[in-house]
């Protein structure tokens, strides 16, 4: 719970009755625990919990009364967001050739014998105006205390500056300690346009590493048509509640979550699901916001609005996995917070050994070697390694289907060398049909079945009511798990369920015959009355077309296949052969799974289960990494790690896949940052002198720096390229 | 050995004690916060370190008064928050810790940190 207050504009009151109105409206919202209008200022004051209530909500109940709530709108905030975003990267290309541009004439003009002070008068508005943002940059932060990028190109910018302004000044003082009073004006500017450069790159390759969010926001639909009073119209999206009837033409986009009242249609769900086969959907059935409707016109009543849609979810989740922080980071962490000052002082002791063991003239050489350190070094692109591939990685999944809820997940993923999926609803449809039944005994069974919420159970009923008998009254209901269920029917104690429930109550069955159903893959029930056996019904439920697949592929990675189910050993064995799964833990008990989760653990093995999120919630929090199948409406599922909506088994394999392929991105740019950063400030330090009289130029140096941090985004890009 | 590079050496020695101090010695102020905090970026953040109450949900001000293009996002990855915050402009973050614990913040690009400690 998390209780909040906001206060917000309301436009159109005009008397004191319209205070209570919208007062009234407000406190109407679940969630909402105060609300007072002020009048006079045109305010309303909401307290509310915030898990419950969105802006939307509130904006939508003060609408329907018919006033408007000057709430801040998301969609316009981000488009403002990208527009100055924009202007900004533009300002920066412009300030990058302008620095260019002086830099290369300032170079050509040393060549060609330019004077000092017009090389000066080129570089001051590239070192004062261009370079000011490092000053900027740099100023504030040393009044906290820290340094950062900007420190090192401020201070070293600012060193080769500086100098050559005094030898521009006082060319006589330098020439009589022995040194050529040379300027290095092109140092310092080109130092700060290549920096720019790289900079500027960078941008542009991190704004395309979260395309994929951008993208799925933008799938929102922005108006909605509406049938209110027996008429249509077309209303922002934001004003839709929930019970709303909208109408929906062929080639439209559905606008939100809801539940189709009238007509039929097939629909496109491929950008919110990751499902690439048009689904079909008629009266009834459940209909997803941001989908295409392709075919035919229908109606739905909006059951979802605002950020309670299956998009809205998806979303939220996307983003906060994408702001997690994977473990694997730490080390980087750890070692950017202690960079710049240790790079500070070892630019400093670079000066101190040049000018005191170095050739002459001394000075130059320490001083350039001190700049060549300051500007080389790129904490940058350590601070980028992981987040720009996570962000990446986390935006591929979403787009087929793959949910990843935190950077941990991701990360854990491609550690997995056991997978155990739960049979029914995972790999099966999860909805069984009744197959056979012996005995006269569907009525009893039926009618016992009807106060069960079991699956199997489901199926009985569904088979009572397609032979239309008549339900009798069941008194002294009870379901035990892992058994079956009994209870009185007519008088008499009926029992149905497995073969433990039999054994229970000391009932004799045929074996032969329930055995020779099992070895099909059927579930077999078993009823009971008053002690005797009376009958048997077969269940089967059908698998899912992507199972057997789905586990080869998760084979041929090495991944062992474990089956978990509560069905009896020759009912797995038969599923199991059917899909090619060899290892099977049958007759496990709900409350069971968790445990032979923590047994696979214990044989070294990391473990993902893959579940429906609903009944094996404790056995997906207890493995390494939970994987929920889901179910359409929910995204969140909690226990799960990861969640396909898709639906597709296959999946599995490509999540582990996108894992793997992440984490190869991430150590390689860990491995590119800190490789970069070790091998090259000890060179610009200078101990390649002393064997190759190898110096590295400020200008190179700069020049390397702004492509470390450029290749590190590039190849966290290249993984949206990656097949999974 | 001449008297400039003995110079070079002591004031060298001095620069890199004055950096070490400067930089890695600094003691960071806990503002302790009730319910709701503003923190001015500009240069980092202030207050860097505050004091939060377990259980209860703190309401976050950030303000980003510096124009630094590394301090425009804002990370809190033990909450799953990531914000943009465009200059001048207030951008609110609410939290709600439940574990007792020192929780980091940094910008975008991990340069600038500052501390949720919750007690």
């Amino acid at each position: 719970m998390a209780e909040v207050k906001k206060t917000f504009p309301i436009k159109g009151m005009h008397c004191a009755s319209c205070v209570r109105v919208i007062e009234k409206a407000l406190s109407r919202v679940e969630g909402v625990s105060a609300a007072t209008v002020n009048l006079a200022m045109e305010k309303a004051s909401v307290e509310y919990d915030s898990d419950k209530v969105a802006d939307q909500d509130l904006a939508s109940a003060v609408a329907n009364v018919g006033y408007k709530a000057e709430l801040e709108e998301v969609v316009k905030d981000e488009d403002q967001q990208k527009a100055e975003k924009q202007k900004e990267l533009n300002k920066l290309r412009n300030k990058v050739i302008f620095s260019l541009l002086l830099g290369t004439t300032v170079i050509a003009g040393a060549f060609l014998g330019l004077p000092a002070w017009m090389q000066m008068v080129l570089a001051m508005p590239v070192q004062f105006w261009v370079g000011l943002e490092f000053y900027r940059a740099t100023i504030p932060a040393l009044r906290h205390r820290t340094a950062n990028m900007d420190t090192l190109v401020a201070i070293g910018t600012s060193v080769a500056f500086a100098y050559s302004v005094f030898v521009t000044l006082f060319p006589g003082v330098v020439q009589s300690v022995g040194i050529e009073p040379m300027p290095y004006f092109d140092v310092s500017t080109v130092i700060i346009g290549l920096i720019l450069l790289g900079r500027y790159f960078e941008a542009r390759a991190k704004a395309g590493t979260s395309e994929a969010i951008k993208r799925l926001i933008g799938l929102q639909a922005k108006t909605a048509r509406v049938v209110r009073n027996g008429k249509e119209v077309d209303i922002p999206i934001l004003e839709v509640v929930v019970g709303d009837v909208i109408r929906v033409r062929p080639g439209e986009k559905i606008p939100v979550d809801g539940k189709i009242l009238e007509g039929e249609s097939s629909i496109d769900e491929s950008m919110v699901t990751g499902e690439s086969i048009p689904v079909d959907k008629v009266k009834g059935d459940m209909v997803v916001g941001a989908t295409i409707n392709k075919t035919g016109t229908f109606t739905f009543k909006a059951t979802k609005v605002g950020r309670d849609t299956l998009l809205s979810q998806i979303i939220k989740l996307v983003e906060e996995a994408q702001s997690s922080k994977a473990p694997i980071q730490r080390l980087a962490d750890l070692i950017s917070s202690y960079f710049v000052p240790v790079v500070i002082m070892l630019a400093i002791l670079t000066f101190v050994i040049w000018y005191v063991f170095g050739p002459s003239p001394t000075f130059l050489f320490a001083m350039l070697n001190m700049v060549a350190v300051l500007i080389i070094a790129c904490p940058c692109a350590m601070g980028l390694a992981t987040p720009t591939a996570v962000i990446v990685g986390t935006g591929l999944g979403a787009e087929r289907g793959i949910l990843i809820k935190d950077a941990e997940s991701l990360e854990t993923a491609h550690k997995v060398n056991a997978i155990i999926f739960d049979k029914t609803g995972t790999l099966t449809y999860g909805k069984p049909e009744v197959t056979d039944v012996t005995g006269n005994i569907l009525q009893m069974a039926a009618s016992l079945e009807k106060g069960s919420e079991h699956s199997l159970a489901e199926a009985i009923v569904k088979k009572g009511e397609e032979e239309k008998i008549k339900f009798l009254e069941v008194t002294k209901f009870k379901a035990i798990p892992g058994h079956g269920v009994e209870g009185v029917v007519g008088g008499k104690r009926v029992v149905l369920g497995n073969r433990r429930s039999m054994a229970k109550e000391k009932i004799k069955i045929n074996e032969k015959e329930i055995e020779s159903l099992e070895n099909e893959g059927k579930t077999v029930m078993m009823l009971g009355v008053e002690g005797k056996f009376k009958g048997l019904i077969a269940v089967a439920d059908t698998l899912k077309d992507s199972a057997k697949e789905g586990v080869k592929s998760l084979q041929e990675m090495g991944i062992e296949v474990v089956l978990i189910t509560g069905d009896n050993q020759r009912t797995a064995n038969a599923i199991a052969k059917q899909v090619g799964i060899k290892r099977v833990l049958a007759e496990v008990l709900p409350d069971q799974k968790e445990a032979e989760v923590r047994k696979i653990q214990a044989e070294g093995k990391v473990v993902a289960m893959v579940g429906d999120g609903i009944n094996d919630a404790p056995a997906l929090a207890a493995a390494n990494i939970g994987i929920a199948m889901g179910t359409g409406t929910d995204v969140a599922i909690e226990a799960a790690g990861i969640t396909l909506i898709n639906k597709d088994l296959r999946s599995v394999a490509s999540a582990i896949n996108l894992s793997k392929k992440t984490m190869r991105t991430i150590r390689l740019n860990l491995f590119w940052a800190f490789g970069y950063n070790i091998i090259l400030i000890p060179v610009a330090m200078g101990v390649l002198y002393p064997f190759f009289h190898l110096l590295l130029s400020p200008i190179f140096a700069s020049a390397a720096m702004a492509m470390s941090s450029i290749s590190v985004v590039s190849n966290s890009l290249l993984l949206k390229r990656a097949k999974i | 050995m001449g008297t400039d590079k003995i110079i070079v050496i002591i004031t060298g020695f001095l620069g890199i004690i004055f950096t070490y101090w400067f930089f890695l010695r600094k003691n960071e102020k806990e503002v302790a916060v009730k319910n709701e905090v503003d923190i001015t970026v500009s240069g980092g953040y202030s207050p860097e370190v505050i004091l939060v109450p377990r259980g209860k949900t703190t309401k976050i001000n950030f303000i980003r008064t510096d124009p630094t293009d590394c301090l425009s996002e804002v990370v809190l990855p033990d909450f799953k928050i990531k914000k943009q915050l465009p200059l001048n402009k207030k951008v609110s973050v609410e939290i709600t810790p439940e574990k007792a614990g020192e929780y980091g913040y940094a910008c975008g690009m991990n340069m600038y940190h500052g501390k949720i400690v919750v007690k």
